[in-house]
Order: structure tokens, then sequence, then C-alpha cells
């Protein structure tokens, strides 16, 4: 039971924490296409004679 | 807050730059500026900006010559400097002498109230003449006088109520709304994990209510918790209704987010009020969700604003941004890349294959077929050859061609329609004003009833522990939203449907009196039937074979651009005959062609004209209202080319349609009596009236509508401008330069009068779907908010209530756009 009051504030503390990640990788275009890579993935580009990097 | 003044002590000392009365907050540190040794305090950033301009220039003089104060422009104040830089001259907004228009992109429009507050707030501003704003793709179109307003006093006045505004750009419109949406999904993001976070601390407290099981400290520990993790949702995701809010009352007209901020803000309060006193009720968790459901229905119709823009979009679009200029055609075929907006008329450009051609223009060179789609709705490439227009925007299918421009870039065909477009998704139909009416009174009373509500179980009780709630869920359960959105969702996405079929809907009434009309009238030539003659049949009437008689003619015409000559060759282009050449052709107005082809001199055109080499009387076989061309050679006839106006395809199945549906069909045409009613009992057409003149069409049209008739008019476009003008409601068969001037509240892109059967279709979906609306709004308030009031709905029901109403107009007027 007393756990709680160490847990409770932490949980608060680790909801920020997710926030301030979401916002970051919003922020680096991590939602932009969330159909693309998806795709992309599928595509070889480890062919050769490809020139993709 | 900045540092505060006393008011006597600003009027001693106004603005030192514009000479107004500073105000009671000035901001010393940003306002202040060093002239001359010593430092005034200006009234706004602006003047200081403008202030601070002249002393770095080394202009202090001026202050010290000058006999007044600056002029200073009204609503300027509080305007950007950078909006300040728009002025009259520019010629962007050049419309004729005296009036100036443009369009705006308007940031921050949140829902249907923003509409009518920013139209009327500039209806208010002196010369403007008219505003229309259009929802559907954030667009707002003024047009002014430019002796008596300023583009900046527009910007500023948008600015003072709460929107930015820039002259419409594709680009930065796309960047915005980019911008806006991913701005949306983060608040939703973020009320939502507040959402359920608030929801697992508030869990205990509802599984343990009243039976004691819960100690006062946990209980204590678990609302603080919620209360911190509602604090995100209140600070950034419900920001949108914050400025909603606040931006109406700052015009003095109440919004609709004024109820969902006061409900927010009344909850949220008594929340953390409880919350450091210990006692009564806490509802983060119903705030929270209450956010995050509204954010989504604001999602939801943000997208569903989008998707119908989508066809508007893509036609903005279509005009490339740049063009491959040959300067030094025919010497050199070297292109240099230049911008569209820069090309002049007769500059010659190269245009690709896969390319867009950047301006109007004839091919002189090659030949390809173009892609019109998004410019008539025409699916299939239409064979373009030289000599042949092409119009800005269309897409070249096939190979690389070379074309001189006809018209510059932004008088091309594609942006005639355009700004046809963006007017018609401006104005606003009867049916939408109305609930825009009813939406701005609606909220006034609701607040009036939740006070009223709340004095009333407050005198009950004696205390607020009910009241208070009761009052938070009757300001969240209304929707005037679901009011004010049932109309213009419905019609943007009829209006986008009818687009993608070649509709184009210019006038604000259409779809509704469409669906009103008792009468359709129909113009005969260029309407039911194409307007142009065409190939009937050919008449041997020497020892030449038809065929061969064609190719001649053919041969003849290969030059002409006369209807006539166009029919003969389009025949034989179809008959698979290729042009041989022709020699000393001679062309004589009115009569025909002579020429000689294989060594024979041939006479093509009229029956005296072909007498005059072929000898003989002419033989006079001909039936009404067939156009005969006779092809002659020396000392005899050939043959008879019988010329004649086709019906179009689909005349039969739109006169079948009208008739099915109860309205009266009338045929109107100009041509003599017999032939029109020859047409009319062709396609059952019960009225036929032939022998009009224009003045008689339009005396027959007002008859009808003096008899209380509504009349659909469908006609050509050109000729039939006036009766068009007077008809209630008008369609056009049109395409090209034609489309400006067209008088008409719908244009058909595609040439297919099977469109206008279309039309009315979705006009009858459309106006279903606004009544199913309209309807679905009014009975949810009507028992939503009297149940909310009598304690039967608490916040959080209150709060799923209003986001699902909203949703249920939202996708119910997205139906439209699915094919039927």
């Amino acid at each position: 039971m007393e756990a709680l009051y160490l847990l409770i504030p932490l949980s608060v503390i680790l909801v920020f924490v997710a926030l301030w990640i979401f916002f970051r990788a919003s922020d680096d275009g991590q939602f932009d296409d969330l159909v693309g890579p998806a795709l992309r993935i599928l595509q070889d580009d480890d062919n050769p004679r490809s020139d993709t990097k | 807050m900045p540092h505060t003044k006393p008011l006597n002590d600003a009027e001693a000392a106004p603005c030192y730059h514009c000479g107004q009365p500073l105000p009671a907050v000035v901001d010393h540190a940003a306002w202040t500026v060093n002239i001359a040794g010593a430092a005034h305090t200006m009234c706004c950033p602006g003047c200081a900006a403008v202030a601070q301009t002249i002393v770095d220039l080394g202009q202090e003089s001026y202050y010290r010559d000058r006999t007044a104060y600056a002029a200073s422009a009204e609503g300027a104040q509080q305007l950007p400097p950078e909006l300040q830089l728009y002025d009259n001259a520019d010629p962007r907004f050049a419309l004729d002498e005296d009036s100036r228009e443009s369009t705006f992109t308007v940031e921050g429009i949140r829902c249907a109230a923003c509409v009518w507050l920013i139209e009327q707030r500039l209806a208010r501003l002196p010369g403007v003449d008219s505003a229309q704003l259009n929802v559907a793709t954030e667009r707002l179109y003024v047009r002014w006088q430019q002796d008596r307003c300023q583009p900046g006093d527009i910007l500023g006045a948008l600015h003072t109520i709460g929107y930015s505004a820039y002259p419409y750009d594709v680009d930065r419109h796309a960047d915005q709304q980019r911008r806006a949406s991913k701005t949306l999904g983060r608040q939703l993001f973020v009320a939502g994990l507040s959402m359920m976070q608030v929801m697992m601390y508030v869990a205990p407290s509802y599984l343990a209510a009243g039976d004691g099981t819960l100690d006062s400290d946990m209980a204590s520990l678990l609302r603080w918790a919620s209360l911190l993790l509602t604090l995100p949702a209140i600070l950034y995701s419900a920001l949108p209704f914050w400025r909603g809010a606040w931006g109406g009352l700052r015009a003095r007209t109440l919004g609709m987010d004024v109820p969902v901020a006061l409900g927010i803000a009344a909850a949220f309060g008594a929340s953390v009020i409880a919350t450091f006193t210990g006692q009564g009720d806490v509802w983060f968790d119903s705030v929270t969700m209450f956010i995050f459901l509204l954010l989504c229905s604001r999602y939801l119709e943000l997208r569903a604003r989008r998707k119908a823009g989508a066809a508007l979009e893509r036609l903005q679009h279509a005009l490339p941004a740049s063009a491959s200029l040959l300067e030094n055609y025919p010497a050199s075929s070297a292109a240099t890349i230049v911008r569209a907006a820069a090309l002049a008329v007769d500059n010659i450009i190269v245009i690709k294959a896969g390319e867009a051609v950047a301006a109007d223009s004839v091919i002189i060179e090659g030949r390809t077929s173009l892609d019109l789609s998004l410019l008539s709705g025409e699916s299939a490439p239409v064979p373009k050859n030289v000599g042949d227009a092409i119009p800005g925007g269309a897409i070249n299918a096939g190979s690389m061609i070379i074309a001189r421009v006809t018209r510059k870039a932004q008088d091309s065909t594609l942006s005639d329609l355009i700004k046809l477009i963006n007017r018609a998704g401006g104005e606003k139909p009867r049916i939408s004003l109305w609930a825009d009416r009813v939406a701005a009174y609606f909220v006034a009373g609701l607040l009036l009833f939740a006070l009223a509500a709340f004095g009333f179980w407050f005198w009950l009780d004696g205390s607020a522990v009910r009241a208070w709630p009761i009052a938070i869920a009757v300001l969240v359960v209304s929707c005037p939203c679901a009011l004010s959105l049932a109309t213009p969702t419905a019609l943007a996405a009829a209006t986008d449907q009818l687009l993608r079929q070649g509709v184009l809907v210019t006038g604000p009434q259409t779809l509704e009196t469409l669906y009103r009309t008792t009468h359709i009238v129909l113009d005969k030539t260029g309407t039911l039937t194409w307007g142009r003659p065409v190939l009937q049949n050919i008449h041997e009437l020497g020892a030449m074979r038809a065929d061969f008689c064609l190719q001649v003619a053919a041969t003849l015409e290969a030059g002409s651009a006369h209807p006539l000559a166009r029919a003969i060759m389009n025949a034989a282009h179809e008959a698979g005959r290729e042009n041989w050449s022709a020699a000393t052709l001679t062309e004589t107005a009115g009569c025909g062609l002579e020429g000689t082809v294989h060594n024979r001199r041939y006479r093509l055109g009229s029956a005296q004209f072909v007498a005059g080499i072929a000898g003989l009387p002419p033989p006079r076989e001909h039936a009404d209202g067939v156009t005969p061309v006779y092809l002659g050679v020396e000392g005899q006839w050939l043959a008879c080319f019988h010329l004649h106006d086709g019906l179009r395809p689909d005349a039969q199945d739109t006169v079948d349609y009208f008739r099915k549906a109860g309205k009266t069909v009338v045929l109107v045409s100009g041509d003599d009596d017999v032939l029109a009613r020859r047409v009319g009992d062709q396609l059952g057409i019960e009225t036929t009236v032939g022998g009009y003149l224009p003045a008689d069409k339009l005396n027959f049209v007002q008859q009808l509508q003096r008899r209380g008739c509504v009349v659909a008019m469908i006609g050509d476009g050109i000729n039939d401008a006036a009766v068009l003008g007077a008809a209630d409601v008008s369609f056009a068969m049109g395409s090209g330069a034609a489309l400006a001037q067209a008088h008409a509240d719908a244009v058909l892109l595609n040439g297919r009068l099977g469109a206008v059967a279309d039309s009315a279709r979705t006009a009858e979906r459309t106006m279903q779907i606004i009544r199913q609306n309209l309807g679905w709004a009014m009975l949810y308030n009507v028992t939503a908010i009297p149940a909310a009031a009598i304690g039967l709905l608490n916040p959080w029901l209150s709060g799923v209530g209003m986001a699902a109403s909203s949703a249920v107009v939202v996708l119910n007027a997205l139906r439209l756009r699915r094919k039927t």
C-alpha cells in the first residue's frame, strides 16, 4: 500500500516523459508519413546494381 | 503583464510618431525608440518599427522638421509590420480602376462560426464591397475600393479578431494546412494520453465510492495526480477552444466555442478548488474526455473539409510553376526553364510527354493527345494536331509538342476556372445563412439557459453541489456546431463530387433551386444537338465512288476552319482516308472552294457555285434540316454530302430522367417550328416551340416564372446568356474562354448533357442530407439540453453526446462523395 505513494508520482512523471518523447518524435517527422516506410521496407535496396544509397 | 502607466500620463505624452494617445498598457522596453539622443515611447510596435527604420536610415531630422504627426492607418496598430507591406499598388490585387480584389488564405478557421465572424467583421470595414470565405478551402475572397481601403486594413481587421491571413499562395497554403493538421493531431494525442491516465487515477475513487475503503490520504494523492495530468490537456489540447472563445468575445459575438470554453473552465476550476480544499467532487476525467472527444470531431471535420476541397486543390496544382521556353525558335531548339508567370503571349514553349501545359497555347509542331480530365472531367485523352488550341493545365499524354502561347498563365482557362470555383464556394445559399443566424441566437440562449438551470438548482438545494455539474452539462451537451456544420459540409461534398463529374457549380443556390425546379427548358442547337454539323450520308451523283468523293472533299477542305469543312474532314478521318495534296486552292467566301487534285479541277460548295463548272442544273434532292454540300468536276456532278446537326447521344436519357422525375420538359429553339418539333417529337418532349429569338426565349421563361414555376434553363452559354441569367437555375454547355463570361449557375465542363441529370440527382441527395442533418441537430439539442437541465446527464455523458452529434453530421455529409 505504501508503495503507491512512490508509484503514483512516478507514473505521473512517466506520462510527462512519454509526452516529451512524443513531441520530439513528432518534430522529427516521425508521423509525417505513416504509410511509406511500410512499403519501402519491401523494396530490395541491397541490389548491387541499383544506385540507392 | 508589462509595466502599466497611469492614464493621465499617457494623455500628456502621445505616441511620438503618430500622435495617438498611448494605450494604458505600454511595453516600454519594446516600443521605445532613441531619437536624437532622447528616448520616445510609441503607441504600438508598428510605430516603433517605423520610427526605428527612420532613425536607422539617418533621417532623424524628419522628427525635427515635421509640422504634423505621421499619418496612421486605422487598424494598423496591432498589425505585424510584415502585413503592412501589402498595399493597393501591388499588381496582384488589380481588378479595374477603382476596385481591387484578392484571395487570402486564412489561418485558424475552427468551425462554421468563424466564417460568420470573419464575414461580419469585414462587411463593417469601410471600402470593402464583398467578402466571402470558402470554408472548404480556407480561402477568403475580398473585393474593395482602392481609395478607401488598403489590403493592410483587411489583414489588420482579421488580426484583431484573432485570425491571420496572407495573400493566397499555393505553396504557403499547402504548408499551412499541413501544419494545422499536424498541430491538431498532436493536441489530440496529448488529450487522449491524459484522458487515459486520468481515468486510471479516478477509477479507485469510483470503485471504492461510499464504502470508505479508500483512505483520505490516498484519495487526495490520486486527485493531485489527476490534476497534474489534466494540465497538459487544458494548457495545450484545449488551446483551439480558448482561442476561439476569446476571439469571438473580442469581436463581441458569441462563437460556438464560448459555451465549450465555459464548460471546460467551470468543470476544471471547480475540480481544482475541490482538490485544494479536499471537499467536493472532481471532474478531471470528464474534462479530459470532453476535450479529447471534441478534438476528435474537430479532426474529423478538418479531414472532411480537406477532402471536400481535394478536387479544387488538384486544379490549383495543375498549372505548372515553370515552362520550357524556346527563345530562338526555330533557329535553335535549346530550351530554357522560366517561371510560368513570366511567359508572354507569342512565346514558344516546348511541352514534353507527361508535362502539363503552362498556359493556353496553340500547337505549332507535333501531334499528341492531351489528358483534359482536370479541366473537363473527360477521362479519355483527346487527340490534338497542329493548329489546335490547348488549354493551360492539360497534361501532355502523347509525344513532345511545340506550342505558341496565346494567353498569359494567369489568364489561362484554368485560372478562370479556379476564380469561378473560388467565388462559387464563397457565396452561401439561403439555407446556410439561416442556419448561421439561428446558431448565433442559439448560443446566446444557451448561456442564459445554463445560468437559469444553475439558479434553479441552487435555489432548490441551497448549495452548488448539484447545480454546478448540471450547469456544466448544459453548456457541454449543446451542439450549435452541428447546426452550423449541417449545410456547408454537405454542400462542399456535393460540389466536389459534381466537379469530379465535370459539372462546375458556380452559383450558391444552384443545388437548392435545382431540387425545387418544376420546368426544364432546353435549347436545341448546341444543347440537345451537337451544335455542329455531322456528315449523315453521301449521295453519288456521278461516276466516282462515294469514299473517293469524300477523300477529294477532305483534301480540298484540309486548311479550312468552317464547321461544314470540319464535319467532312472528321468523317474522312473516321473512314481512315488520308488526305492527298491539293494545288491552286481558292476559297470564295460564302460559296465554296476550288482546287486541283491529281490534275483535275474540283469545286466543293453550294449548288450554284459547283454548277459554275459542272455546267448542268443542280439536282434538287434534300430533306429539311439537312445542309447539302456538292462536289463537282468540270462538266460533271460527283456527289452531294448531307450534313446535319445530330442529337447528342445522352439527350434521350436526360429528357427521360426529368420526365420520370415529374418535371415539365420544354424545348425552345431559335430554329423554325418544323425542325424544332421534329427533334421534340423524337425525344418525346411535350412542349416544343420554335422560331424564338433570344428576346422571345427570355419572355417565355419570364412568363413561366410569373405563373409560379421554377425554371431551369440549359443552353450553350454564349447565345443564351440573357435567358440563362433570367432562369432560376441555369446550366451552360461550355469550355474554354467562354467559361469566364458564362452567366450560368453551373457549367458543364465536358459538354455532356447527361451531367445535368447527374446534377439533379446529386441535388436531390444533397437536400435530403441537409434536411437530415438539420433535423438531427434540432432533435439532438431539443432532447439533450432539457435532459441535462433536469440532471439526467452528468458532464461526461454530455461530452460524449456533443462530440457524437457533430461527428454524425460530418459523416453524413461525407456520404455525398460516394459514387452513386
